[in-house]
């Protein structure tokens, strides 16, 4: 159960099944067993128009941000309005970009803001996946998921672009669930942490009694200590 | 704790097997198919290709013929562009309907997924009608209600040729990243914009590429449509043939080659625009 507005962060050794979670919630995968929930309604009981109007509600930040390369980054940004627009306006997009300062805007709040016109190719892995939560923030959507948002940049970038997605939820009301295999940005950033290991959830606490005991066995299994960034922010 | 040590590759019988069943099917194939190259080395048959080779030279340039040329060459791209044209009206909502990559149903799978493939399955088999009758049939048969003319043949163009754009346009949709249209379809985009914004990007240049191909081998088959009276340069051929003359069949060979050329060039210019 999340309420609208909740910023919730997931944790847990890789292959765990945060991915398989953030897919269920983005109606990308039909539970198995039981039902899920989102946004009130059960996306797999709703007709196809009622099915389309909730998936454009739903944003999907992904870890391999999935823009073709050989698109420009104001079109890429322009994408996740498509469920909302009329067919026309998303063709006369495609010769002249129907909204600038729309996309600018998201880019600036990212640090990116002389790439709009660029192509999706000169960016580097960290940029595309700017440009992949640039394009859920311009979607407007209530429900936010981000799987590894940040997997591909460096602190100081994760930092910025995880309290992007955070003020942007508060903004808007929106709730916001991500994925994290930093730790401590999980407990830097987010009120409350779930825990997931085998497809369980092993625990779901505010993250001020998320303690290092229960990390440890969390992650019992992984060698080494706690996946956390590679140098923290503090330089 | 025990580890097993594996040092030979796991697949390798498989693809030995592979190569013995190409083999097996390939042989017997060519034995019926009265496949002896000895016969092209025997000089006796080198003899009698060299006699009809001989009669294509010299190629006839003179003007009154060259302008005949000239006017069914004119001709001959008017129906292949017509026929290329008209076939991706058929072939891009077939390829679109077709594609797999971009079925919304697939997703979950919702529960109109079975009637989405059904629907799928019968665009297929129309597909299949399409090009699985030659062109040249399409052509005998068009011509019984057009009358002899041009017309026909570039109808048959469009079907046949339609048929053939709208299985390979789906496959190149289908072999490509698939993930930027997935991604799109969750974020509540229609098939359409999901194709528009997230296939055509990566797929644009073999689109294009295929279709300029297909336009090539549209001027191929427009020759045999002459020999249904469609006009153009196969016409022409057919006549310069029936009157066993050599050196007006040359000729229209080397436009044909010129074409051919064309195309790559076109091809070769539209892959670099869409780099």
């Amino acid at each position: 159960m999340a309420q609208a507005g909740e910023c919730i962060a997931i944790i847990g050794p890789s292959g765990s099944g945060k991915t398989t979670l953030l897919n269920i919630l983005a109606t990308a995968l039909k539970p198995s067993l039981g039902t899920v929930v989102v946004l009130g309604e059960n996306p797999w009981k709703l007709s196809k128009s009622s099915l389309k109007r909730l998936r454009s509600k739903i944003g999907l930040v992904h870890q391999a941000p999935p823009i073709p390369l050989r698109q420009r980054v104001i079109t890429a940004i322009l994408a996740g309005r498509l469920g909302q627009w009329p067919l026309w306006k998303s063709i006369l997009s495609l010769f002249y970009p129907v909204d600038i300062t729309g996309p600018q805007s998201c880019l600036e709040r990212l640090d990116l803001t002389d790439k709009l016109f660029d192509r999706c190719d000169c960016l580097s892995g960290g940029q595309l996946q700017r440009v992949g939560v640039a394009r859920v923030m311009y979607q407007e959507p209530r429900l936010i998921l981000a799987d590894e948002p940040v997997s591909a940049m460096d602190p100081v970038l994760s930092d910025l672009t995880i309290s992007v997605l955070i003020e942007e939820a508060k903004k808007r009301n929106a709730t916001l669930v991500a994925s994290l295999h930093a730790v401590d940005i999980a407990l830097r950033w987010f009120p409350r942490i779930i825990g997931i290991r085998d497809g369980q959830i092993i625990f779901d606490l505010p993250s001020s009694e998320v303690s290092e005991p229960i990390l440890r066995e969390l992650y019992a299994s992984e060698l080494g200590g706690l996946p956390i960034q590679a140098s923290s922010t503090a330089t | 704790m025990q580890t097993s040590v594996i040092s030979r590759d796991p697949a390798t019988p498989y693809r030995f097997m592979g190569l013995l069943l190409a083999i097996g099917i390939l042989w017997p194939m060519l034995q019926l198919a009265q496949f002896e190259p000895k016969l092209l080395v025997d000089p006796k048959n080198i003899q009698v290709m060299g006699d009809f080779l001989v009669q294509f030279f010299p190629p006839n340039i003179q003007a009154t013929f060259l302008s005949l040329v000239l006017k069914a060459t004119v001709e001959t791209l008017a129906m292949a562009t017509a026929g290329i044209a008209l076939a991706m009206v058929i072939a891009v909502p077939l390829g679109l309907i077709i594609s797999y990559s971009l079925s919304i149903s697939r997703i979950g799978p919702t529960s109109d997924h079975q009637f989405a493939q059904s629907i799928r399955f019968l665009a297929r088999s129309f597909m299949l009608i399409l090009r699985g009758i030659p062109e040249i049939v399409w052509a005998l048969l068009l011509v019984r209600v057009f009358g002899l003319g041009a017309i026909a043949g570039v109808l048959a163009i469009a079907i046949t040729y339609g048929g053939m754009l709208a299985k390979v346009y789906s496959e190149i949709l289908e072999s490509g990243n698939t993930l930027p249209a997935r991604a799109l379809i969750l974020s509540g985009s229609n098939r359409i914009t999901a194709f528009l914004y997230g296939l055509l990007p990566g797929s644009a240049q073999e689109l294009a590429s295929y279709t300029v191909y297909r336009w090539e081998c549209s001027v191929r088959a427009s020759v045999v449509m002459g020999f249904v009276g469609a006009g153009g340069l196969g016409q022409l051929m057919d006549q310069s043939m029936k009157m066993l003359n050599g050196g007006e069949v040359s000729t229209i060979l080397v436009v044909f080659l010129g074409l051919v050329l064309l195309a790559d060039y076109i091809s070769l210019i539209i892959r670099k625009q869409l780099a």
